[in-house]
């Protein structure tokens, strides 16, 4: 029972933390372009502009 | 350019001596004695994309050979008039850019313009094909930035208010949040309710507290994520019908106020688990059905956006300057190119040769004396002219046709869904067993009201409409996956099932069935040599008989020195290529569509065009015969072309001379006769009976105000694709009749064991997650139809 006080809280807070981050991703528009996002991640250069000169 | 010269381009037929290299830049195979590259675009656009240093796109393009050839003329429409000033002097211009296939695409597009000093932030996005460009400096860059993109090879347009309706997905993002929060809660009352379930030796207390916890995750999760449902089950009942949602919005609440009942008397168990799960199983179901077609939807606003043209205004100084369509008033004086579009209502003052292939569908050009009406939509084959504007874009005869398509559509909303009958039938049935249950356990089995509730409300979700409403949308989104895949898009939701119950098929001629652009006669007196040589001439112009020669006698090396006289013909030295007069030969009746060859000292060469057949037409018709559909044309054509096409393709009844009410009409007398049409039409004079159908599709190559109207577009080249589309559709309908019998089989066990009072949440559990498994397997079969 002592478990349980302690386990039930934290399996939900962390349940309502990944909830409050999908809800985060959702707004930040991260799922408009899906099929971008999976052919980004190979880009391994920086943009131009950053480069060091 | 017009989507039509774009897929010609890419289709160049006669690759004669076809050699192992491609061009470096675009891919296309390269013919004997070209270097490295096909065009001059490319070589341009190969050097910009060296000089930047971005080399490394072309190990990664995985784009079809030929597609990324830049167009010869800059983009036609002014993107300086779209830029939007930003905060801190900076602007921002957002395009539609065609083309963006791959990644390695977007990194170009990207890189290429961050390379730009000016430029603080380019983003392109893949699935909706859409980049934004922000930069500090004056608004005029839009125009270089603009050309920039097109210079690599990218078709680009304005980001038109069409794009936005498609993208900007107001009601998808809701569903996904829904999805997002159902999943959730599913998960976290499934950890409480697996607790209950297994803890036989559980004590009281420690249950009701798992009861309240099931309860403070459960209640917030199925208020806030059935919402969808709610809303489009209340729409619904104030329309007086029943629909599936109704069904999901009943069980959902009945199912959670048993569990909120359940949990005040602590019985053995909630059914907190079932509510949540069901929601988040149809939430997903929903989500890719509508991410399915929100792609095709996208694809379809891309194709008219790339139509979306400009106007050239005469301004009062004589100069011209493009300017969108919409902005021009009546009164105001354009320029129309050769071989423009006309994008407004209005008259000459000389006299012009218009192709009326889209609004009336003869494929001969017409002369028009001056003075005379011209209807948007036609393509001017003559001289450039200018023309009066009769209206603004919104008072023209294209908006009145849109206006009339609109309420065409209204009528079309009618048709209900296989998901829909099923449900009419389903709601009633479920409900009166529910409250039999009911009634049947406290009255009749003497057990108190809160116990009685336990299996009726287990017999309701048992029926679990989960199956049932999975069933059409799992195929669906396997059947439009699988088309759009093929280059079939599916605008309509219930496009496919019309489709499938289509038992007669319509087809306009010009357009359709042809090509809808000239194409030269093969004439065995014409002498090679002269062919080439006209071609040569030809790749100096933007005619469309001039672009004939040149599909006609690809490998026509150009000539330098070409002299274009509008209207006439093209001059090079004493050799002229162009109508009769200007090559000073007698005027014969059909010289809309032929062209003359003059050499010094040698024997005159005439060139002859018609509107052909397209290569499958054939094949089409056939196939579609073979599908068990009646085929008739239906055309505005001459009855000697349509005639002649009727027979080459063997499609059975015609009719010619068709003006568009005609074409209304016959789809209207075809269905009141009980027949199901399909119609399938590229031009304006097509669009009010692709309204009127039961189904309707168009070719790539057709007009905006066609494709709009059509439930399916083919954005291949020609038809072949509409058979393999019904087979697919026909396909579909068959699996979701499956599903639905596979559904109601289930039920048949499941009911009785429920009404009973065998069922407890866990068997609940198995009994929907293998229903909805099964049903989704047996759809997947829906993408395997061959082609």
């Amino acid at each position: 029972m002592n478990a349980l006080i302690l386990l039930v809280p934290l399996a939900l807070a962390l349940g309502l933390l990944g909830l409050a981050l999908f809800l985060w991703t959702l707004r930040a528009r991260q799922y408009e372009d899906l099929d971008g996002a999976a052919s980004r991640i190979l880009f391994d250069d920086l943009p131009r502009k950053d480069l060091p000169q | 350019m017009t989507i039509e010269a774009a897929s010609r381009e890419r289709f160049q037929p006669g690759q004669i001596g076809v050699s192992r290299s491609h061009c470096a830049h675009c891919g296309t195979a390269l013919l004997p004695g070209q270097g490295a590259f096909c065009c001059t675009g490319c070589s341009g656009a190969h050097a910009l994309v060296r000089g930047l240093g971005l080399d490394a796109f072309y190990g990664r393009q995985e784009t079809a050979a030929g597609s990324l050839r830049p167009p010869e003329a800059p983009p036609s429409f002014d993107a300086t008039s779209f830029a939007c000033a930003g905060p801190n002097g900076t602007q921002s211009l957002e395009l539609m850019v065609s083309g963006l296939t791959c990644g390695a695409c977007i990194w170009l597009v990207e890189q290429a313009l961050a390379a730009e000093p000016d430029v603080l932030r380019a983003r392109a996005s893949l699935t909706a094909r859409r980049l934004t460009i922000v930069w500090r400096g004056p608004a005029e860059c839009a125009r270089d930035l603009a050309a920039l993109v097109a210079k690599l090879g990218f078709r680009v347009a304005p980001w038109s208010p069409a794009c936005l309706r498609a993208t900007e997905d107001a009601e998808g993002q809701a569903l996904l949040r829904a999805l997002g929060i159902a999943a959730f809660g599913s998960m976290n009352v499934m950890l409480v309710s697996v607790a209950v379930w297994v803890g036989g030796d559980m004590g009281e207390q420690t249950r009701a507290l798992m009861h309240w916890l099931a309860a403070l995750i459960g209640l917030p999760t199925v208020l806030v994520a059935g919402m969808p449902f709610y809303r489009s089950a209340w729409q619904a009942v104030r329309a007086g019908r029943a629909n599936m949602d109704l069904a999901v919005s009943l069980g959902v609440i009945a199912t959670t106020a048993m569990s909120l009942s359940e949990a005040i008397r602590n019985g053995p168990y909630t059914w907190f688990d079932g509510a949540t799960a069901l929601l988040a199983l149809l939430l997903a179901g929903r989500v890719l059905d509508r991410g399915m077609r929100r792609r095709a939807r996208q694809a379809v606003a891309e194709l008219l956006a790339l139509q979306d043209g400009t106007v050239e205004l005469v301004c009062a100084d004589g100069t011209t300057r493009g300017v969108p369509a919409e902005s021009v008033r009546a009164g105001d004086l354009v320029l129309v190119a050769s071989g423009d579009r006309l994008r407004l209502d209005g008259t000459a003052s000389a006299d012009v040769v218009l192709d009326l292939g889209a609004t009336t569908g003869e494929s001969v050009p017409r002369h028009l004396a001056a003075g005379e009406m011209l209807a948007a939509g036609s393509v001017n084959m003559g001289a450039p002219f200018q023309m009066r504007v009769a209206a603004a874009v919104r008072d023209g005869s294209l908006a009145a046709l849109a206006r009339l398509l609109e309420r065409a559509e209204q009528g079309r909303g009618r048709f209900v869904s296989i998901a829909d009958r099923a449900a009419r039938l389903y709601v009633p049935v479920v409900h009166v067993v529910a409250a039999g249950t009911f009634l049947g356990w406290w009255l009749g089995a003497g057990v108190t009201w809160q116990e009685a509730l336990v299996p009726a409300v287990a017999s309701l979700i048992v029926t679990c409409p989960c199956g049932l409403a999975i069933a059409v949308p799992a195929v669906q989104v396997a059947a439009v996956g699988a088309l759009f895949r093929r280059g079939i898009l599916v605008a309509s939701p219930t496009a496919l099932e019309r489709l499938a119950s289509a038992n007669h098929a319509v087809l306009d001629k010009t357009g359709t069935l042809t090509e809808g652009h000239p194409d030269l006669i093969e004439d065995a007196s014409v002498p090679p040599a002269a062919l080439c040589l006209a071609s040569s001439l030809a790749r100096a112009s933007r005619h469309p008989l001039s672009q004939a020669l040149v599909r006609a006698c690809p490998e026509a090396p150009t000539l330098d020195g070409v002299e274009e006289v509008p209207g006439c013909g093209l001059r090079h030295g004493d050799i002229r290529l162009g109508s009769a007069a200007f090559c000073g030969v007698e005027e014969t009746p059909d010289s809309g569509m032929s062209l003359y060859l003059r050499q010094p000292g040698q024997q005159l060469v005439v060139f002859r065009f018609r509107d052909r057949l397209r290569n499958d037409a054939g094949r089409v018709v056939s196939a579609l015969q073979s599908l068990g559909l009646e085929t008739e044309l239906l055309s505005g054509d001459a009855i000697s072309a349509v005639e002649a096409a009727a027979t080459a393709t063997g499609i059975g009844p015609w009719q010619a001379r068709a003006t568009p009410s005609d074409k209304a009409a016959r789809i209207e007398a075809l269905r009141a006769a009980g027949a199901r049409p399909l119609m399938i039409g590229d031009g304006i004079n097509d669009a009010a009976a692709l309204a009127l159908a039961h189904v309707s599709a168009s070719p790539a190559n057709g007009t905006d105000i066609a494709q709009a109207a059509s439930d399916i577009v083919l954005r291949g080249d020609g038809l072949s694709a509409l058979p393999y589309a019904i087979r697919v559709a026909r396909r579909a309908q068959l699996l979701a009749q499956q599903n639905i019998g596979f559904s109601l089989l289930y039920n048949v066990v499941a009911v009785p064991a429920a009404v009973f009072g065998f069922v407890t949440p866990l068997i609940a559990a198995v009994v929907m997650a293998s229903s909805s498994m099964i049903v989704i397997l047996n759809a997947l079969r829906a993408g395997k139809e061959e082609a």
